[in-house]
């Protein structure tokens, strides 16, 4: 097990180097222009692929819209592997529909990247605070948000004492039938997390899990909200965020982070070469990665920023407080197809 | 009826014959929509990664058993749930065409909003009243027998769930096959029979069943395959209780990295299939057909149920609750509450919801516009196409009317997701790129509603006996002139019903439109289907109802035309 552990002092610290370190990048970086403004709203809508909860995503959209009047963002929500099959499709076909894409899983940047799909755009801020392990050396992405596939339990079902504490209680025969689960060929959380819970746990783990009875949804953002109606007692695996989010919305929801260990997930967003809207997106991407945007994000969504300015709601549980699994890209790049092929084999689904 | 045809209107001219160039451009549009995309089909069914033949495909799909499964479930759900449609709309058909019950009109249009209903919707719905732990059904059950929280009385993830949930809109069709053929059954027929002695029960016996039994027949077929290609209703339910059917399974298979040629493989198993329950309907029905719409017609004998037929409204309101009443009640339950499982009340009701899919969801806007865009084109252009076909094939108007017919009846087979494989990779290559625009879904619609529409007007034609035609012509009218004078108006009815079913059946397809969207063609269908993988079921509920409304509005619209008469829903 190798635990990862940082905490927002440390990414603070980086940072600080970083601004000294990086000037080269600074040099690149790109900031927000009057042209580049005029240009985008000349253009005048963009499309912003994404995997994120929708609801969020359409906040971002608006707060845009209302910064930058007279441009329309429209949200194509899907999950981050079917957004990563749908691109691939319209790419063959020579459709370009994409503008700006933010992914579950930071591994398809990989790929688009050795494609050359992306358009090298780093936008100023993220040169200047963000730590350089969270965007691409060529400025083709930058890490947009990062949050954790937790477990979760309903607390009107499920008395707190009685909770699973661990991915190892999970498997306790007096689950069967009472968990929801997010699948891994739809899910670019589910993908991370499940390339980690493979190599922290092994292939064994999800064999006992699949004869749980688990009922089998698509997003990470429906088990959270499958345990909110009260339709299964606990999550195996989902998002954080959308839990925090329904807990603080008064439903009887609660997290758990797993004695084993968290998978960590990272949502890169990059500018695709052939976006239709070149100004707009360029502009959105700038934007994204502003502490104005990261601070919006982080105060809707509950998720976390790699921002080193950005301030997160006090009360909640610090990123340093969690026993966190690495996340690894590359790793998940290599493996996800197998990792599809044997989930698919193994849940039946 | 009388068909006075004023003299001057019948000048002594000879025309151009224009059978050829009509067969040949009927032909080609016939294979622009069916024959490219399954040559294609075809072709990769028997080919390997690299392109070199190979039965490897086949082979995988009769051994592994996530084929076999997955064909066994689907076989089993498509004969339940033709079964049950034909137990379910046998009874209700005739108590509406053939007996004095009340409101039969409004059972009519009750049945009507079942069918305009998606069934990705409705297995949405039964979520939201039959998931086993959150449903509204399962929760009264718990809150009046005090069930601990663990036991529930429906769910809706099971076989039988989803065997429930898909006959719920399916049965439709077999109402309405078998309520227009009751109704076009003249009186005369069967007082022809009571007079010669024969006692309501040897009247239904020898006159009625026989005359309607064909009608059932075809409804049972196409319940059955109607079931066999359905894609949104086991996506949504059988996925969750870990199964697949067929369609769901060939879905899967273009999950990146995409394998067309096993899903092309796994299709021909359902084309077979098809054509082989084709033939065995033409064999059981064999030359048995009957023109009952001729120069002169009884109205139909109506049964006097006296008191039963309190009785007989109940069990047809007890049928209509589960398509219709229930649903429909837990989308508005939905709509306006936080969580979409919990009881509106006046201290917890939300316009949250409604904010959101009006303000914020931005992918709406467009999604309305090219659905409704789409459904219009798809339900013109269809219903020219099959009445031509239909009154070519059923009339024998020309050599060849039997590969036209053919070719109309043939996507039948192909279940929309296959279909929507087969166009994808026909256009989304030059030299023809359509894939990226609404073109390449209009021709998908097309082309899944062309069976449908071509066999209710040709049905249609074969109703209406040839002597008021023979008529027109023994006066000098063109076949083209006949058909717009005499046959289309006497039609007029069951050209709307086209229109009706191809519009609704837009609004209803989700299964080749998964495959054939893009960002800026995408239709409310795969909206909602994607609203629904992220578990927004309040958006969904708001989405839903909105189009409902915007349908029947429609359809009711399109009834009302002008100069159409007054034609009723009850044919859609």
């Amino acid at each position: 097990m190798r635990p990862m552990r940082f905490s927002r002092r440390d990414l603070l610290k980086a940072a600080a180097i970083g601004a000294g370190a990086f000037t080269v990048q600074a040099n690149a970086a790109e900031p927000v222009t009057p042209t580049l403004v005029a240009a985008a709203t000349k253009e005048g809508k963009l499309a912003f692929y994404t995997a994120m909860d929708l609801p969020i995503a359409e906040k971002l959209g608006k707060a845009f819209e209302a910064k930058y009047p007279g441009i329309a963002v429209r949200v194509e929500r899907s999950g981050s592997e079917r957004v990563f099959q749908r691109i691939g499709q319209e790419m063959a076909s020579r459709i370009s529909g994409v503008d700006v894409v933010n992914s579950a899983d930071a591994a398809h940047f990989i790929v688009w990247k050795r494609d050359g799909w992306l358009a090298p755009y780093l936008p100023e801020e993220v040169a200047r605070h963000y730590p350089a392990q969270f965007f691409d050396p060529d400025g083709l992405f930058a890490t947009t948000r990062l949050w954790l596939s937790s477990l979760g339990y309903n607390a009107s079902l499920v008395k707190p004492e009685e909770a699973p504490k661990s991915f190892a209680d999970l498997l306790d025969p007096k689950w069967s039938g009472k968990m929801v689960k997010g699948h891994p060929a739809y899910s670019g959380t589910i993908m991370t997390a499940t390339f980690q819970i493979v190599r922290e746990l092994g292939w064994p783990y999800l064999e006992k899990l699949a004869k749980q009875k688990v009922m089998q949804v698509q997003s990470s953002t429906d088990p959270p909200k499958k345990l909110a109606l009260g339709e299964r007692a606990v999550m195996a695996d989902g998002n954080d965020y959308n839990l925090i989010l329904l807990k603080e919305a008064g439903q009887p929801v609660e997290v758990i982070y797993p004695a084993e260990g968290t998978p960590t997930v990272t949502g890169p967003s990059g500018v695709f070469k052939s976006a239709p809207n070149p100004n707009a997106a360029r502009l959105f991407q700038n934007w994204l990665h502003s502490r104005e945007a990261q601070q919006l994000l982080v105060d809707v969504s509950r998720q976390h920023s790699v921002h080193p300015q950005v301030e997160e709601k006090p009360g909640g549980r610090r990123l340093s407080d969690i026993k966190l699994w690495r996340d690894d890209p590359v790793g998940v790049e290599q493996a996800s197809d197998d990792i599809k092929k044997r989930y698919a084999q193994i849940f039946k689904v | 009826m009388t068909i006075a045809l004023p003299a001057e209107n019948a000048p002594r001219t000879h025309r151009i014959d224009l059978s050829w160039p009509v067969l040949i451009l009927f032909a080609a549009v016939l294979c622009v929509l069916i024959v490219l995309p399954m040559s294609w089909l075809f072709y990769y069914g028997f080919v390997d990664r690299t392109g070199a033949f190979t039965l490897g495909n086949f082979e995988t799909l009769f051994t592994d058993p996530d084929f076999v499964d997955p064909l066994v479930t689907t076989l089993i759900l498509a004969t339940s749930s033709s079964i049950i449609c034909c137990l379910a709309a046998a009874p209700m058909g005739w108590l509406v065409a053939r007996t004095d019950m009340p409101l039969r009109r409004t059972v009519r249009a009750l049945v009507t909003a079942s069918f305009v209903t998606p069934p990705f919707l409705g297995a949405i719905a039964w979520e939201l009243l039959a998931a086993p732990n959150s449903g509204l059904l399962n929760k009264i059950y718990r809150a009046v027998t005090d069930a601990p929280q663990d036991e529930h009385l429906l769910n809706i993830y099971s076989l039988a769930g989803l065997i429930f949930v898909i006959s719920c809109y399916t049965f439709p069709y077999v109402f309405v096959l078998l309520a227009n053929a009751l109704d076009r059954i003249p009186g005369d027929l069967e007082d022809a029979s009571a007079i010669l002695g024969g006692r309501t029960w040897t009247t239904a016996r020898r006159v009625t069943i026989p005359l309607a039994m064909p009608a059932l027949l075809a409804g049972a077929l196409v319940a059955f395959l109607q079931t066999m290609t359905l894609f949104g209703s086991p996506a949504i339910l059988a996925i969750p209780a870990g199964f697949h059917t067929m369609t769901t399974k060939i879905w899967s298979l273009f999950n990146y990295p995409p394998k067309p040629e096993l899903a092309a493989a796994a299709s021909l198993p359902l084309l077979l299939l098809t054509i082989l329950l084709l033939r065995a309907e033409k064999l059981i029905l064999g030359r048995r057909g009957y023109s009952v719409v001729g120069g002169k017609q009884g109205n139909p004998r109506l049964v006097q149920l006296g008191k039963l037929k309190w009785a007989a409204l109940a069990f047809v309101f007890v049928i209509l609750l589960c398509p219709v009443f229930l649903p429909y009640g837990a989308l508005l339950n939905a709509a306006f509450s936080h969580v979409a499982t919990s009881f509106v009340s006046f201290n917890n009701f939300t316009l949250r919801n409604i904010h959101f899919v009006f303000f914020e969801l931005s992918a709406a806007k467009l999604a309305v516009k090219n659905t409704f865009l789409l459904g219009v084109a798809s339900a013109t252009i269809g219903t020219l196409i099959a009445v031509v076909i239909a009154y070519l094939t059923a009339r024998r108007a020309i050599a060849g009317h039997r590969v036209l017919g053919f070719l109309a009846t043939a996507p039948v087979a192909i279940p929309g997701i296959v279909l929507g494989v087969g166009l994808f990779l026909s256009y989304a290559r030059p030299p023809l790129v359509l894939y990226g625009t609404l073109w390449i879904l209009l021709i998908a619609f097309i082309t899944i509603a062309l069976p449908s529409a071509y066999q209710q007007l040709q049905s249609a034609f074969r109703s209406v006996h040839t002597d008021i035609e023979d008529a027109a012509r023994i006066f000098g009218a063109s076949r083209l002139r006949t058909l717009r004078d005499i046959t289309g108006p006497l039609l007029r009815t069951s050209l709307i019903a086209t229109w009706c079913f191809i519009f609704v059946g837009v609004i209803r397809e989700l299964s080749a439109a998964i495959m054939l969207f893009t960002s800026e063609t995408k239709v409310v269908s795969v909206l909602i289907f994607d609203l629904n993988e992220s578990g927004d079921l309040g958006a969904i509920a708001v989405l839903g109802l909105i189009m409902l409304v915007i349908t029947f509005a429609v359809v009711i619209l399109v009834n009302r035309i002008p100069g159409f008469g007054d034609a009723r829903l009850r044919s859609t």
